[in-house]
This record gives C-alpha cells, sequence and structure tokens, in this order.
C-alpha cells in the first residue's frame, strides 16, 4: 500500500485523476451521447442516419444563425482586441492618474449581469420616439430608428452592449500581460532613443503576444457561442427576421422549443467543429503550437 | 512640465472614454426608471412577470396544486373559483399554488419538465399556438373528456376541438374569442367618419385614407408579430395555411391576396405597423392609448387590455362586427383567435382531483359568468352572451368602459365564427413562428416583394418539415 503511493510512476496520475474524471464525466461523457442523439430522432424515439445533418445543409434559418454568428464574433474581435489593448497601455503608463480607479469604473459592466444590462439595453434601442438611442440620433437631426427591427442596427446594438460589457475584462487581462514585461527592456529602449510608439510596437506588442492569443481564443469561442445577450435583446429566442439568432439560440430553438432534440444535437455538433477547426487555424498561425513542439 | 501637460492629456483621454460609458449608464438609470413602471403595469395584470401566488386556505385535509400561467390576469380568477369550489366541496378543498411566468419560458420549462418527467406543475396554461407541440409523441398530459362531460352541452364545440387529438380533449378552453373590431369613436367622429357604415374591407380601407387625411394619424395597424386580422381576412377568403390534402401552403392565391390587400392599405399612408407589431402588446398599448391609432381588429378579450392598460380610452371605444371581403356570400362573419387550453399533467399525484376542479373553475356556469365578470371574455358558453342581466349589468367595469354594450356585436354574429384548420395541425407552431417573425416582417417592414416572401416561407417551413 505504501509502495502503492509513494510510487513515482503512479504519484502523477493519481493528480491528474480529479481532472481526468471531471473531464470524462461532463465533457466527453454529454458530447459522446450528443453525437449519438445526433443521428436520432427522439421524440420518436428512431435512429435516422445521417438525416439531421442533411437537413442542416439546406437549412437557410440555420446558415443565417451561423453567418449572424461569425458576423459578430469578427466585430467583437475587431473591436474588442486593440481597443482593451491601447487602454491597457494607457493606464499602464507611469503618467495616468488614479490607475485604479479607471481600471475599477471600466471593469464594473462585466459584473452586472446580462439578463439586467440586456433588458436596460433593450429599452435604450426601442423604436419609440422617446427611447434613448432615438432621442441621441435626433440630436444630430435624424429621424426615430427601429432598432432592434433591422438587420444593420440590431448588430450595432449587440456590439454596444458586447463592447459596453467586456472591455474592461480584455483591459485586466492585458493589464497582466504588460506589467510583466520587465522594466529594464523599456528603460534600455529609451535610452537608445526609442519613442513611444516605438517603445509599443517593438517591446509591449511582441511582448504581450501570449495574453492576445489566449484573449483571441476566448473571443473566438465566446463570440461564436453567444445566446444569451441576443436572447435578452429580443427578448426571447425569437427576433425579426431572425437577426439576432446564433448558432446557440437555434440549438434552443429546436432542442427546447420544438422538441427536436437529435437536429439540436447536430446544430450542436457543427458549432463544436466550427470553433475548433477556427481555433486550431488561429493557433497554428500564432505559432502556439510551434512552442510546443521545441 | 512637458510631462504634466501629458499627464493632464492622458486623464482627459481616460476620463473622457470613460463618460462615454457613463453616459450610458446614466441613461440606463434613466430607461431604468420607466422599465420598473412597465413591471409594475404589467405585475398588476400582464403578460410578463414572474410572480407566485398562495390561496390561503384554512383546514387541515387541503391539496395544494401547482398551477403554471403565463397571464398574469388568469391567476385571480382561477383563485376566486377555487374559493367558490372550496366553499361547494368541502371533503375536497384545494389550495392553488400560482406560478406566473414570461410566455416563451413558460413553455420551455414545461417542455423540458415534460421531457425529463420532474418539475412539472398539477396544472397548467398553454397558449393555444404551442399546444399542438404538447399533443404530439408520447403525449404527457391528462385526457379531459371524462370531467368535460357534464359540462359539454353548454360548451363551444369549436373550442374543444382546437385543444383535441384522436377524440381526447387535453385543454379546457377559456373563451371564444371571437374577432371584433375596436374603434376609437371620439377620434373617428372628429374626422367624420362613422364606424357603422363600415361593412367591407374596401370601407374599411376608403374610411382609413379619409381619417389618415383629416388627422394625420394612423387608421389601424399592419401586424407583424401575429396575426390576427390577417387570419381572419384568411379565413373569409376560405383559404388556410394547409391545403385540403394536408399539405402545407403557405404560399396559396388566398394567402398572397390577403397579404396583398394589405399591403396596398399600408401603402396608402394610413395604415403602419405599430410598436411591438401587434396591438397586444406593452409597446403597442401606450399608442393605442395616446391616439395614434384609432382601430384595433382584436379578438374579443382584447376587452381586458383596454380596462387594464388603456384607460384614457374610457367611454371613447366601441365594439363592432369586423369587415367581410362581400356582405352577401355568407362568409364567415369572425373567427376566433388566440386561446388557452388549461391542461392536467397527467404523472401528477392529484391529476383527477386537479381535473375535476379545473373542469369547474373552467367550464360550470358560475365559471362562465365570471369569465365575463373578471376576466372581460366572450366565455364559451354562449347561452351567458344573451343573459342580458350579466352582459349589460351596469356595474361591470367592461360594461362601464366601452361605448356601446359589448355582447351586441357578438350577438351579431354569434351564428357564424368560424376558424382555421391549421389551428390544432402540429406544424402550426413552427408556422406562426415563421409568420410572426420572418414573412409578415418580410412584406411589412423589409418592403419585400408579397409571392416572395411568401415563397421563401414556404421553402423554409418545408425544409423544416421533411
Amino acid at each position: 500500500m505504501k509502495k502503492f503511493f509513494y510510487s513515482q510512476k503512479i504519484a502523477p496520475y493519481v493528480f491528474i485523476l480529479p481532472f481526468a474524471v471531471t473531464f470524462l464525466l461532463f465533457w466527453i461523457g454529454p458530447i459522446a451521447n450528443g453525437a449519438l442523439l445526433s443521428f436520432q430522432d427522439v421524440l420518436k424515439d428512431q435512429w435516422v442516419g445521417f438525416k439531421n445533418y442533411q437537413r442542416l445543409l439546406t437549412d437557410k434559418i440555420f446558415l443565417k444563425a451561423v453567418w449572424n454568428s461569425l458576423k459578430y464574433m469578427f466585430g467583437t474581435l475587431v473591436l474588442l482586441i486593440p481597443f482593451p489593448m491601447l487602454f491597457a497601455s494607457l493606464l499602464n503608463s507611469k503618467l495616468m492618474k488614479k490607475p485604479g480607479f479607471f481600471k475599477s469604473i471600466y471593469f464594473l459592466p462585466a459584473l452586472t449581469s446580462v439578463v439586467v444590462a440586456g433588458t436596460i439595453f433593450r429599452l435604450m434601442f426601442g423604436e419609440l420616439e422617446s427611447s434613448l438611442a432615438n432621442r441621441v440620433i435626433s440630436l444630430f437631426g435624424l429621424a426615430p430608428v427601429k432598432w432592434l427591427k433591422g438587420a444593420g442596427t440590431g448588430y450595432f446594438a449587440l456590439l454596444v452592449l458586447a463592447c459596453w460589457r467586456w472591455t474592461g475584462v480584455n483591459i485586466l487581462y492585458f493589464l497582466a500581460g504588460l506589467q510583466s514585461i520587465p522594466k529594464e527592456l523599456y528603460e534600455s529602449a529609451a535610452i537608445d532613443g526609442a519613442g513611444k510608439w516605438k517603445l509599443f510596437t517593438k517591446i509591449s506588442f511582441p511582448l504581450v503576444k501570449p495574453t492576445t492569443v489566449y484573449v483571441l481564443t476566448i473571443s473566438i469561442y465566446a463570440g461564436l457561442s453567444m445566446f444569451l445577450e441576443s436572447y435578452m435583446l429580443w427578448r426571447g429566442n425569437n427576433s425579426p427576421n431572425n437577426i439576432g439568432l446564433t448558432i446557440v439560440g437555434y440549438l434552443y430553438r429546436q432542442g427546447i422549443e420544438k422538441r427536436a432534440m437529435g437536429y439540436a444535437c447536430a446544430v450542436g455538433l457543427v458549432l463544436l467543429a466550427v470553433v475548433m477547426i477556427i481555433n486550431l487555424i488561429q493557433l497554428k498561425v500564432t505559432g502556439t503550437f510551434d512552442k510546443e513542439a521545441k | 512640465m512637458k510631462k504634466k501637460v501629458l499627464a493632464v492629456l492622458l486623464s482627459v483621454t481616460m476620463t473622457a472614454a470613460m463618460l462615454a460609458g457613463c453616459g450610458s449608464k446614466t441613461a440606463s438609470n434613466e430607461t431604468g426608471a420607466d422599465a420598473s413602471k412597465e413591471t409594475a403595469e404589467e405585475s398588476s395584470g400582464g403578460t410578463g412577470t414572474a410572480g407566485t401566488t398562495e390561496m390561503e386556505v384554512e383546514g387541515d385535509d387541503v391539496t395544494t396544486l401547482n398551477v403554471w400561467t403565463f397571464i398574469e390576469l388568469h391567476q385571480q380568477f382561477y383563485t376566486d373559483m377555487a374559493e367558490k369550489w372550496n366553499a361547494e366541496n368541502p371533503d375536497k378543498k384545494v389550495k392553488l399554488v400560482l406560478s406566473n411566468m414570461q410566455y416563451d419560458d413558460m413553455h420551455n420549462k414545461l417542455s423540458l419538465a415534460l421531457e425529463s418527467g420532474e418539475g412539472a406543475p398539477d396544472i397548467v396554461d398553454i397558449e393555444l399556438g404551442k399546444f399542438p407541440a404538447f399533443i404530439t409523441g408520447t403525449i404527457g398530459l391528462r385526457d379531459l373528456s371524462d370531467v368535460i362531460a357534464p359540462y359539454k352541452d353548454n360548451v363551444v364545440q369549436s373550442r374543444l376541438d382546437i385543444y383535441s387529438k384522436d377524440g381526447k380533449v387535453y385543454g379546457l378552453p377559456t373563451h371564444v374569442g371571437a374577432t371584433v373590431a375596436f374603434y376609437n369613436t371620439e377620434q373617428l367622429e372628429a374626422a367624420d367618419v362613422n364606424y357603422e357604415d363600415i361593412k367591407t374591407w374596401d370601407d374599411f380601407k376608403e374610411a382609413g385614407v379619409k381619417y389618415y387625411e383629416a388627422t394625420g394619424k394612423y387608421f389601424a395597424a399592419v401586424e407583424t408579430s401575429a396575426q390576427w386580422m390577417v387570419n381572419l381576412m384568411l379565413a373569409q377568403k376560405g383559404g388556410d395555411y394547409i391545403d385540403e390534402s394536408g399539405n402545407l401552403a403557405v404560399n396559396s392565391d388566398a394567402m398572397v391576396d390577403v397579404l396583398t390587400y394589405i399591403k396596398e392599405m399600408q401603402d396608402t399612408g394610413a395604415f403602419a405597423t405599430v410598436p411591438g407589431g401587434q396591438p397586444d402588446n406593452d409597446e403597442a398599448y401606450g399608442v393605442y392609448n395616446s391616439g395614434d391609432y384609432a382601430v384595433q381588429i382584436m379578438p374579443f378579450w382584447q376587452t381586458s387590455r383596454f380596462v387594464n392598460y388603456m384607460t384614457d380610452l374610457d367611454g371613447k371605444v366601441a365594439i363592432a362586427p369586423t369587415p367581410v371581403w362581400d356582405t352577401t356570400d355568407g362568409e364567415y362573419a369572425s373567427i376566433g383567435g388566440g386561446g388557452t387550453g388549461t391542461a392536467i399533467v397527467a404523472s401528477g399525484p392529484n391529476a383527477d382531483l386537479a381535473a375535476e376542479v379545473m373542469a369547474y373553475i373552467k367550464l360550470s356556469e358560475t365559471a362562465n359568468e365570471q369569465v365575463w365578470n373578471v376576466l372581460g371574455f366572450d366565455p364559451v358558453n354562449t347561452s351567458v352572451w344573451s343573459d342580458t342581466a350579466l352582459t349589460e349589468n351596469p356595474d361591470n367595469q367592461y360594461v362601464k368602459f366601452f361605448k356601446n354594450p359589448p355582447f351586441d356585436a357578438l350577438n351579431q354574429i354569434k351564428d357564424n365564427i368560424g376558424s382555421l384548420g391549421a389551428l390544432n395541425d402540429e406544424r402550426w407552431p413552427s408556422i406562426n413562428n415563421e409568420f410572426c417573425n420572418v414573412t409578415l416582417n418580410n412584406i411589412y417592414e423589409n418592403g419585400m416583394d408579397v409571392k416572395e416572401a411568401l415563397d421563401e416561407s414556404q421553402a423554409n417551413l418545408e425544409n423544416e418539415f421533411q
């Protein structure tokens, strides 16, 4: 017994056991089960082969949902990586007064519940003349807009909500990355005559890359799996002309609202495949795998 | 010195960026106040907020029954009736615990609860548009034929049919929901429009144009998130969403005609889409209440929304039969619109008692009188319709609110209330969903060609049903 516990060969497996068990039980298990269900019609309890997948290919609403999710992901990447990085650099600057105060202010939205924020954003983007967004644009002499009924304006509202909520979180990630860069590098570069912009592009940016890759990875996943924001903004899973429908929204609609569990599982597996492919490409391009190989 | 300037500049940038964020925050507080007002209004009997009400019942031998609703106004009615039941049946007392949830949430939760066999209530209100989904596959609801039997003779059969499958009835109807027209007479008179002269849809359109030219305000709404008027016009034309051989036909000629006609109405400028997409909606109550729109084509139960949410219209609104296409061809004068089928979960420990109690609560004669008195609906027991002591009772809040006796219109159309076959087809929830989100929006918000939009929806739905 004692031999068993003191064995150097066995110890590592004991240490990873908790993770392995939860991973198998709560990740691999459900995914395997979902894969099986995706070949069934659950309500009728029948095996249907590839029928669910065939239907997916011709399902315009599903394609629209995929397109919406990709569009949202792309928008959040464009807005939620450069700007937080810039703000983080500003906050990290020695010249910044009271950085703690700004940090907490920017982080505040992340602490509010999406349910509350989504509801409030829905009211802000209401189509009545008295809604906030319409009052703001009326200052510029523009006519009221039915924000949540048009594809472009609905997308805009979703991005505003995403930026409001996630800018602060990403700032914190980048700030942590920036603060781990040794000060000496900046000092010696400054002595060599590098300007502020040079310092940022030649030192901060390359050295904060691991953080950027991490933020990019989670942003791709978060963008593609977005659901709650759209659900709250349109008060439910149904938006005019499906402008707010995401892949997860479609999974929810088929699985929960229409009780087509098998079809919903097929949707879920496609989402898994899409996220995996995009993330693998991105990790490959950013060179994350190369380091491991070395 | 230079550094100090830079520092100040930096701080200013950060503050400005932060204010941009803060700007939305102060604003959210402002709208937040509106929001809480809205919720307060809703909780006074709307369609939205969650809330649990527990009946207080004295005695030891009391059975507790959980009830799920999605319209809070129903809760009061159920508890009132349950108290009457307890008084009449001291040996079978019940205590209702009612939870009100948002429409989609409640139906989704129920679906999950029935699927997993856990967490379902004893009694649940299921909306007509969702009902077919719960009577396909393995049915988790109790057949109610036995408890309906004592009341059957008094009840409009078509309202039981919509909740039936293979000869078994799974839902207890609340009302007939006959579609009628609500005219804001004060505003129409100002434009010299007499609602009593409106007999056909052509008259309706003409009156709209006249009204719009005189006042600059909209006459009636073009629906995008419901089909009250669309279904009525379609049924009057003899059309449906499903053809005689049972195939999906949402792009039928009759449907094209109806939607094109409404499109022409919209093109006059007198008819327009309404905030929220249909008259039964928080945002829409406001615009009707302020007189931005003058007319609603809605099921009779809209009376309760008028009395509760459009209070400024007190004494101004008259109820009349809806227009028809042709007054001479005997087409339907109205159709039953919407509906809530109260169902009993078959696996509940007290399913039999729950069924018996709910049949009493919804179908007994007292219940039908109360449906009118409390809820302002048109009860399924039509003998109540001609009981003028009830329908013209001067103390009744609905009689007080409307300009003419509400049942006058109903009694005129009583024998000619139709329905659409598609309403209790298992494909209806999906069709309904497609129309309320895609088709009608494409046509009336995005200006898509009617036939093109319908062909697209036909294809979407065919793909789903394959």
